[in-house]
């Protein structure tokens, strides 16, 4: 019998797949829960799609669920996550209270999974609050933190802090990210998936379809962003880079390709200024994707000459990833997990300024045999190192050391 | 079995066991302890746990890292790219760890340099608050595979297979627990008497600090397929 897992061999070598069936082996009999907000959108969605098949496959029960909300629980976790990332947000006591409710209307709904469970993820702040409701729970709590807390708004921090501490454990994508709290902290950074409709290699009629699409011209350079539309994203500084390097070059092309996730109500308000900025340039285009449009964001990455990520805040930075495995250049902003992917000079460069963008698009364009040598650097740095292969191997060996109540070394039978 | 034996105390009777192969996943964990300046750096070496050393110099084999990377630990990249710092970043760069019979040396050599250059500035430069060194530790899982090695001439075929979780538990981690400082394969060839000297000594020429460990698996393969044939 086939199994999926066995399919990702291809790509990682079959020493990397034999490893984790023995390492998955001991764990086997266990039952693992996932929490999220999402099921569309955003990274932590898309990881899960795939972690979830992948851990059953090597025989980990494990299932995935999403808390519900209304769009005032939705308005709340969102100043909450731009509080954690730094925003000096005041989140009023009435979107507070809804936040509580919904988190103890979700525990009564979850309540049996969740009791039962060996070993809970949390993701993110929205289903934070969880775990007070679940008071006979019998496995190990995980709150997985995706974003930047390390400039977190004080007394918004403080709030969620009552909640997290509790935890058995935190993850935190970077050292950086993560603050004080009493409990092990691990840190593990996310992946991709490359056999995912984001990250497969596509059929050259359907890479070229993106073009007609879009109205875009293959034979002229294309700079790449794709991202929500969310101001630490800079969408915006990405126009005023494209508009700085294109004095220079002017057949350059630009695409800012966004997302649509259900948890993040300000998208809209900047879609609308990246439009203004956008306005009085053709060959710029704001494309508002719907939350399943894997193939087309595949063939705009594909598409790209070089792909841009300048993030003023980054969480991790996937598309990033998404962007290096497609055998591009990046240049992204210094920041966050962008810093851990884009080496300068290697696998592009990073920029701390539009002007700094719009200098290493102009640099990049000029030099196609240094273009090309860094995409070939970009994707087997992300193969060694950012699929999501590597990310079930952090997991399972987290598993154990929590089974093992974080013992430095843990020798299996 | 623990193929860990110290070469001077393996008798015959105990030679020619099998070599069971193990693997290993790490897993980081934040200390919560960070420096900004080389003071700060210096004060917590000096009483960071073994693990997180451990981590900063030979972790980097087992997580992101970038190979054609000019500093080869954790505290030499920092000093230079954070700290601006280049004269301590070459010389913390230039610390071999196979040099030393234990962290502890380490730890006292890493003070030293630190110190040394402390003496030397008029100004400690400070790294900005998002570039602060973080220091981590880990915990390190040791599991068995379904692989055993019964005849060393196995190793010609067995090594270019292994996961580099195993190469790092066999070949980085097995001279943390020898007392004799040397990888388990060694260990295990130096139980057939006098017969492997020459692969054993054809191992310890490879360094493993310097490198990946996928071009490090690749020596060490060159280096088995040198193997004769056995004759017994």
């Amino acid at each position: 019998m086939s199994h999926l897992i066995d399919s990702y061999a291809s790509i990682t070598g079959p020493d990397v797949i034999e490893q984790l069936r023995q390492l998955a082996k001991p764990l086997q009999g266990l039952k693992v829960v996932h929490v999220n907000s999402t099921k569309l959108g955003g990274g932590v969605a898309e990881i899960l799609n795939k972690m979830i098949p992948l851990m059953n496959d090597l025989g980990i029960e494990t299932s995935w669920e999403v808390v519900q909300g209304n769009p005032e629980f939705y308005a709340c976790t969102k100043m909450m996550h731009n509080a954690i990332q730094g925003n000096q947000v005041q989140i009023p006591e009435k979107l507070l209270k809804v936040y509580e409710k919904t988190n103890a209307e979700n525990a009564e709904q979850l309540r049996d999974t969740l009791t039962a469970a060996d070993i809970v993820f949390i993701h993110d702040p929205q289903p934070a609050a969880l775990l007070k409701h679940i008071d006979d729970r019998q496995g190990k709590w995980i709150w997985r933190c995706h974003i930047d807390a390390s400039k977190p708004y004080s007394p918004v921090w403080k709030y969620l802090r009552k909640d997290v501490q509790h935890y058995d454990a935190s993850i935190f994508s970077l050292a950086g990210f993560a603050r004080a709290l009493p409990n092990p902290i691990y840190l593990i950074p996310p992946s991709i998936d490359p056999l995912n409709d984001k990250n497969i290699e596509l059929p050259e009629d359907e890479r070229r379809a993106v073009y007609e699409t879009f109205n875009l011209d293959p034979d002229r350079p294309l700079i790449v962003q794709v991202s929500r539309f969310d101001r630490f994203k800079d969408p915006v500084g990405v126009i005023q880079s494209f508009k700085s390097a294109k004095r220079f070059i002017p057949g350059l092309q630009l695409v800012l390709a966004g997302g649509e996730a259900s948890d993040d109500p300000e998208g809209d308000i900047v879609l609308e200024e990246v439009r203004t900025a956008a306005a009085d340039e053709p060959d710029i285009h704001v494309l508002l994707l719907p939350g399943d449009a894997h193939r087309t964001i595949n063939a705009l990455q594909s598409a790209a000459t070089i792909i841009i990520q300048k993030s003023l805040r980054e969480g991790f930075g996937l598309t990033v990833t998404e962007g290096m495995w497609k055998q591009k250049p990046v240049i992204g902003g210094d920041t966050g997990g962008i810093r851990l992917q884009v080496i300068n000079h290697h696998t592009g460069f990073l920029v701390n300024s539009p002007a700094g963008a719009a200098l290493r698009i102009r640099y990049l364009l000029k030099n196609q045999d240094k273009m090309f040598e860094m995409g070939i650097k970009a994707k087997e740095f992300v193969r060694e190192n950012f699929l999501i292969t590597r990310h079930i191997r952090e997991y399972l060996t987290l598993m154990h050391a929590l089974v093992f109540d974080s013992k430095h070394r843990i020798e299996l039978k | 079995m623990k193929p860990t034996q110290n070469l001077n105390t393996i008798s015959p009777a105990e030679a020619s066991v099998t070599f069971q192969v193990k693997d290993c996943a790490l897993i980081a964990k934040a200390t919560g302890k960070r420096a900004r300046t080389l003071k700060d750096l210096r004060d917590i070496l000096e009483t960071i746990g073994p693990e997180s050393l451990f981590y900063h110099f030979w972790g980097s084999l087992l997580r992101p890292r970038f190979e054609d990377q000019e500093y080869h630990n954790d505290f030499a990249s920092w000093s230079a790219h954070s700290l601006n710092d280049k004269p301590v970043a070459e010389r913390l760069g230039i610390v071999d760890p196979l040099e030393f019979d234990n962290l502890d040396e380490l730890r006292v050599e890493l003070m030293d340099i630190i110190d040394e250059r402390i003496d030397e500035l008029e100004m400690l430069p400070t790294a900005s608050r998002d570039r602060q060194f973080e220091f981590i530790s880990s915990d390190i899982v040791v599991f068995a595979t379904h692989r055993t090695i019964k005849d060393p001439q196995d190793l010609k075929t067995v090594i270019p297979e292994l996961s580099l979780g195993s190469i790092f538990y066999h070949f980085i981690d097995g001279r943390r627990r020898s007392d004799a400082a040397i990888d388990d394969f060694s260990a295990w060839l130096a139980t057939f008497k006098n017969k492997y000297q020459d692969v054993i000594k054809g191992i310890a020429e490879i360094d493993p600090y310097f490198s990946s460990l996928t071009k490090f698996r690749e020596a060490l393969t060159k280096e088995f397929v040198k193997m004769r044939p056995s004759t017994v």
